[in-house]
């Protein structure tokens, strides 16, 4: 019903845009002084003022409706002022379900009442609903048109609401960044509400499980984020080890010594590494690459674990080379000509001059990339949850098993979750703590090249 | 001229001439030169190590994913005529008993139980169903002998493919003499062939590999790109040409140039969390909907499409836009009708780019619970779907031994789609996009 009204506002749009149109040609065609708008401006603001209002009113009245019902049903419900706050979410989670027609035991006569409170509720606000909308966008269309005359400057105020809709579009990036830090760090208080803090900061121990029953042995878990943290930084180090050589010394090559055809050729494909969506590098970090890297630790000696760091790190950081290989190139490439040629001038040979010349001056933009590159390994989800392990632990055994920041996310979160207990919150704590890495990592990173940028 | 000679080095009192001729000064110089080499030997061996690794990954996709193309299928006669089968209530029938029978009364002999067992393991065990869906479809299959075409199970299909070692102890392997005997009956008297697996296109996930297809994946995708893209474009192109043309120099502005720059390096699994927390915590929206994924990879989208569509923006001459101001045009129409359609192709080649970025994201879809086991595709963007990452994910999760081949045919058909859009968006650029 909901998408009909959608559809419905949309053609009601339509419709008032053409006969806003129309309307606004024949007062241009009757009017004796200057006309203002060209009719199709017209249209449009009769289109903006039936469908805009309605359409905003429609999404609010969809947000807010359950919670409204919700409160409605607990009002009449027998003894709820007496509840607790999870015992009500309960009640309505099971009035709901009820409702819906999953009824896993015979409901009390309270609950049956309420279940028929409900559904009227609901048929009454949906017909609410669609009374409400279709008034406004009429009232809308009513006063789009009745403003059409020739000097009305429909114009003006098309624009102004498309103004107004530009300077909304670019707020979405504030409230995406707002989003995310007041989600992340309402959950994580109500985590810390729980495990207290320095614990989650210090605790050696993450061991995230909960009792099933408040009376089982070792029941509450720990959650002391060192291991996990250790975990994500001995991969992220594996993978730029990887990454950092391979990346500056392939963009040495591309732009000192490789030919313009050769360096068309191979830039590209290059940078299909970093166009691979990561599950895929995990699939094969899993399949291919962690087999091999077993393999190497037995034969090394070493008991290695099918899920060893390396593999994951490995495959990781062959996934950045691309990254560090484009930033370092950007790096050589701002590094003025008079320096390099300088330096062929005293006899130096390519060589020399990259090393002693280039290098050093193009540092900075290289650190930046690199750094960058580091973020983007400690936020890496897919390839570490495919292939790093669950268990935390503080090992710098590269053939042993990690966990990351991301695997525990991911897997803390996996199948249903409830918002109330510490497993669930622990996962925004520790996205929380990713989120602040990140973009501490973002900023020097940001701040290291615009300084490099300022000196040439 | 004399003092051009005159150098300082190694070699030689200072000041004194160098003899550049000189054992030592020719075995410095090769010493230099070879230094000089073995960097650019350096530089290559790089390359080479980072593309060696792309074409081993290629090559391991295909050769994994290449067997889970075909299907290996099995036809079987069966005489139906007589089966307990009220016609009016073909739904209702018991079609397992109905297969069983039949296909015994066709085999002509008793089977012992565990030789039974065996021989009806080797079909899918939905191939009851399958035959009762060809038979609602034509009920005049009923009427005499008809021939059905259905899948082997899974170690079957192995078996048919040659990824079973036959050679091993017989309670090492998922095939045993039994079935192998059989298998090679069948495929004795043509009954096995081995078509192209449509059913990795039309089906959607199951339990059962030989069953398992994408259908569900693939459309579930092309909810979550729709909703992404009707989101991230408009958004993305308002955004940027506030940021662009309107904006005053204030420190809004600048909050909000340094919000959209963060966000683009904000980790794929916090926006996850976001649309955990916001979309299904708050605002209550339904789980594992392609609305939900769709909205959180928008907001992941759109630092890109705000970007490409900036520098699209700045790059349309000046002379244009005062052109149109001169003849007359607001600032919006100067926008709207002159600079925008000129930028239109690098933003759409940028927002091609940035929508297949999403295709493959796949972290931020978990966590909304996209991996769930669905076995239709979605019908809107409201019901519980799987996207192809997630569906990858799911595959790569299950033990059966032929997802290994589809879960590497779902990434071929996942890069198959990333070249597509990829290349529609270098057609774009080329085709379209001009130079100033």
């Amino acid at each position: 019903m909901t998408g009909y009204l959608f559809g419905f506002l949309a053609l009601a749009a339509l419709v008032m845009a053409y006969a806003g149109f129309r309307r606004g040609r024949n007062a241009a065609a009757g009017a004796t002084a200057k006309v203002h708008s060209r009719p199709i401006y017209h249209g449009l603001n009769a289109a903006i003022w039936t469908g805009i209002p309605a359409f905003v009113f429609l999404l609010l009245w969809l947000l807010f409706q359950d919670g409204v019902i919700d409160l409605l049903v607990m009002a009449s419900y027998p003894g709820a002022d007496a509840m607790s706050g999870p015992e009500r979410a309960l009640l309505i989670s099971e009035i709901r379900q009820v409702a819906s027609g999953n009824i896993f035991r015979e409901p009390t006569p309270e609950v049956t009442a309420a279940v028929a409170h409900l559904r009227h509720l609901q048929s009454l606000a949906s017909w609410a609903m669609v009374a409400v909308v279709a008034a406004i966008a009429a009232v809308g269309a009513f006063l789009g048109l009745r403003a059409i005359e020739s000097r009305f400057r429909a114009r003006h105020s098309v624009e102004r609401s498309v103004t107004w809709f530009m300077l909304f579009s670019s707020l979405v990036a504030i409230l995406t960044t707002a989003g995310i830090v007041l989600s992340l760090l309402y959950e994580a208080l109500q985590f810390f509400a729980k495990v207290p803090l320095a614990e989650f900061l210090f605790g050696l121990r993450w061991e995230p499980q909960i009792a099933l029953r408040a009376d089982q042995v070792a029941g509450q878990g720990a959650f002391g984020m060192v291991p996990v943290l250790f975990g994500t930084f001995v991969i992220s180090a594996l993978a730029m080890a990887v990454a950092v050589p391979t990346g500056i010394l392939s963009a040495i090559y591309l732009t000192e010594y490789a030919s313009e055809r050769f360096r068309a050729a191979v830039k590209p494909l290059l940078e299909i590494l970093a166009g691979i969506p990561t599950i895929v590098y995990g699939f094969f970090a899993v399949l291919t690459v962690a087999p091999l890297m077993r393999a190497l630790g037995i034969s090394l000696g070493i008991n290695a674990a099918p899920n060893s760091a390396l593999a994951a790190g490995a495959v990781m950081g062959i996934m950045l080379i691309p990254f560090i290989s484009s930033l370092s190139d950007d790096a050589f490439a701002a590094v003025p000509r008079a320096m390099r040629e300088g330096s062929f001038a005293l006899g130096a040979t390519k060589g020399e001059t990259i090393r002693k010349v280039l290098l050093p001056a193009a540092l900075p933009g290289i650190v930046g990339g690199v750094l960058l590159a580091l973020s983007r390994a400690v936020g890496e989800t897919m390839i570490v949850v495919m292939a790093a392990g669950l268990i935390a632990k503080i090992t710098l055994n590269p053939f042993d098993a990690v966990t990351t920041v991301t695997v525990q996310i991911v897997t803390l979160l996996i199948g249903d979750s409830e918002f109330d207990n510490p497993k669930t919150l622990a996962a925004f704590a520790l996205g929380l703590v990713l989120f602040i890495v990140t973009l501490g990592l973002n900023l020097i990173a940001l701040r290291t090249v615009r300084k490099y940028r300022e000196r040439y | 001229m004399a003092d051009m000679s005159i150098a300082t080095g190694p070699v030689g009192t200072i000041g004194g001439p160098v003899d550049w001729k000189s054992d030592a000064m020719n075995a410095r110089r090769k010493a230099r030169y070879a230094a000089d080499r073995r960097l650019q030997a350096y530089g290559m061996i790089a390359i080479a190590f980072a593309l060696g690794f792309l074409a081993i990954l290629i090559a391991t996709l295909v050769y994994t994913g290449s067997t889970a193309f075909t299907q290996t299928m099995v036809r079987i006669d069966l005489d139906l005529s007589k089966a307990d089968i009220d016609r009016d209530k073909l739904m209702d029938a018991n079609w397992r008993a109905i297969f069983r029978e039949a296909a015994l009364a066709e085999l002509g002999e008793e089977l012992p139980r565990a030789a039974e067992r065996d021989y009806f393991s080797m079909y899918t065990s939905s191939a009851a169903f399958l035959i009762r869906d060809q038979i609602i479809a034509n009920p005049a299959l009923l009427d005499g002998p008809a021939t059905f075409v259905v899948p082997v199970s899974d170690p079957i299909d192995q078996l048919a493919k040659g990824l079973v070692q036959t050679d091993l102890p017989e309670n090492q392997r998922r095939v045993n003499d039994r079935q192998i005997g059989y298998f090679e009956q069948l495929r004795a008297s043509g009954a096995i062939t081995q078509p192209f697996n449509w059913a990795l296109f039309v089906n959607s996930d199951s339990r059962f590999p030989e069953l398992a297809g994408l259908a569900g994946a693939i459309s579930g995708s092309f909810w979550l790109l729709l909703v992404c893209f009707l989101i991230s474009f408009p958004v993305g192109i308002a955004a940027a040409i506030y940021l662009e043309e309107f904006a005053p120099k204030n420190r809004l502005t600048d909050l909000i140039e340094i919000n959209i720059n963060n966000l683009a390096a904000v980790p794929s699994v916090v926006f996850g969390l976001l649309g955990l927390a916001v979309f299904l915590g708050w605002f209550g929206l339904p789980r594992s909907a392609p609305l939900v994924g769709g909205m959180v990879l928008a907001l992941m989208t759109l630092p890109t499409i705000i970007i490409v569509t900036r520098a699209a923006l700045t790059s349309v001459p000046a002379s244009i836009r005062e052109a149109a101001l001169g003849v007359g045009a607001s600032k919006h129409e100067m926008i709207f009708h002159h600079v925008l359609p000129l930028a239109m192709p690098s933003i759409l080649t940028g927002t091609i780019i940035g929508l297949a970025q999403a295709l493959g994201e796949t972290a931020p879809l978990l966590l909304i619970g996209m991996n769930a086991f669905i076995t239709s595709p979605p019908a809107g963007v409201l019901e519980a779907s799987t996207a192809l990452p997630t569906q990858i994910y799911i595959w790569a999760d299950s033990p059966e031994r032929g997802f290994v081949a589809r879960t590497s045919a779902a990434i071929l058909v996942l890069l198959g789609f990333l070249v597509l859009m990829n290349g529609i968006a270098i057609f774009l650029r080329q085709r379209f996009e001009r130079r100033w």
